[in-house]
């Protein structure tokens, strides 16, 4: 059922407010920003619904006291966005101009217009970047074991990292690998306890501790990780079928290079919970949030935006009377 | 023209023979980025008809086609042309990404 407080704009006339990306941090900003009679706009990108796409079961939203599936959640995000009245395109954004008011989005030669944005393009994965990694990609390379761990059937699988998606990649692939072995840089892991010790307690996982990848081998696909002890320096060669990468992720933000401040690592810089350094510009999620990068902390990010995105649009609106 | 599935016993003679391009999807049921490739995929075939055909593999039904072409993620696309592989797309990357692939095979 739709419920729709706002008017769309019309040809020429620019959106309330754009929200560019389109997981829990965009969807959730739109759930609140239609419902206070704002135009939304959602510039989804042509992958939409973010990481939680490439999940399977979620066990830390609240509400879902089983569990639900990461794509399964999405969908109902976006239904309920849509539900109030939020337009939703399957479209990446180029370009942006913050410069002009009001804003300008360029989406395959076509300009939206903006009178706020949020940037909640959220954050990809972070790739090795040792030789072969490139090459071998979808040959045996991979960051996503709930779209490939059947495929890897009674083969031996590495999996690269020690946080929590390391540990869920590692406990996804081991229903179907022969064994998993987890290679990471420390001696201790990062992740929740009860992630590790689902992990600790299988014993078709093996642990390689102080350790890195150095290159990945292999003709038409994977055959062997060349690795080193970062402490002993010592290097040493596992054979495998399919390597895992789950070291962490880094913000998606190519396009807004040069248009809002952004720190060292890429992240947006954040003013005051929501605020970028252009005004009338927000953020939300995984795009500046460098501490919690949960679903639901990027839920409530995308809420907190959508309430200033409210402020703003009020106290910048002039009504504008026909004469 | 819609897309079509083909399997192990017939994969040479649907694609490798065809006269025309032939864009395979390998795929599987329980891959949620595979179905967001399959209504883009589905336009696609529309739009190239006569062009390009666009076929499905489903990778847990077919392992022969999968494992002799080392589809080891999915979905993974590759672009056929006179029974030779002349590109690939491992991931769902959007529709430009597909459409650049396809170019491949009907440009020049």
């Amino acid at each position: 059922m739709r419920e729709e407080f706002a008017v769309k704009p019309k040809e020429g006339e620019p959106w309330d407010v754009v929200i560019i990306g389109s997981g829990p941090a965009s969807l959730t900003a739109a759930i609140y920003t239609t419902r206070g009679a704002a135009s939304t706009l959602i510039l989804a990108g042509e992958k939409w619904g973010g990481q939680l796409m490439l999940t399977t079961q979620v066990d830390n939203y609240p509400g879902f006291p089983d569990g639900i599936q990461g794509p399964i959640l999405m969908m109902a995000m976006r239904k309920q966005a849509v539900r109030f009245g939020a337009e939703f395109i399957e479209k990446d954004v180029e370009e942006v101009n913050f410069l002009s008011n009001p804003f300008e989005l360029f989406v395959n030669r076509k300009k939206y217009l903006a009178k706020t944005v949020i940037i909640a393009t959220g954050a990809k994965t972070r790739w090795l970047s040792v030789p072969g990694e490139e090459r071998l990609l979808g040959r045996g390379v991979s960051s996503c074991a709930p779209c490939d761990a059947p495929l890897f059937k009674n083969k031996r699988v590495a999996v690269i990292g020690g946080g929590d998606s390391a540990m869920e990649e590692a406990l996804v692939l081991v229903k179907y690998a022969s064994s998993v072995t987890i290679i990471h840089r420390r001696n201790e892991f990062r992740a929740s306890a009860a992630m590790q010790s689902r992990v600790k307690n299988n014993p078709k996982m093996k642990i390689i501790w102080d350790s890195a990848v150095k290159e990945i081998i292999g003709e038409q696909k994977l055959e062997k990780l060349k690795i080193w002890n970062l402490k002993t320096s010592q290097e040493s060669e596992i054979e495998v079928d399919g390597v895992f990468v789950a070291i962490g992720h880094s913000p998606s933000t190519e396009i807004f290079k040069d248009k809002v401040d952004l720190d060292e690592k890429g992240y947006v810089k954040v003013f005051d919970h929501t605020k970028t350094s252009v005004e009338g510009v927000f953020v939300a999620g995984d795009v500046h949030d460098v501490n919690y990068r949960q679903a639901v902390t990027a839920a409530g990010f995308g809420c907190m935006a959508a309430f200033e995105v409210i402020r703003y649009l009020d106290k910048n609106t002039t009504v504008v009377k026909n004469s | 023209m819609a897309t079509f599935s083909v399997e192990d016993h017939d994969f040479d003679e649907k694609v490798l023979k065809n006269k025309i391009p032939v864009l395979v999807d390998f795929w599987a049921p329980w891959c949620s980025p595979c179905r967001m490739a399959e209504p883009i995929l589905e336009e696609l075939s529309d739009e190239y008809e006569n062009r390009v055909v666009i076929v499905k593999v489903n990778v847990d039904e077919n392992k022969n086609s999968s494992s002799k072409y080392s589809v080891l993620s999915i979905p993974t696309t590759v672009l056929f042309k006179e029974g030779k592989e002349v590109g690939r797309q491992i991931g769902f990357a959007g529709k430009v990404a597909y459409e650049n692939l396809i170019k491949k095979a009907t440009v020049g």
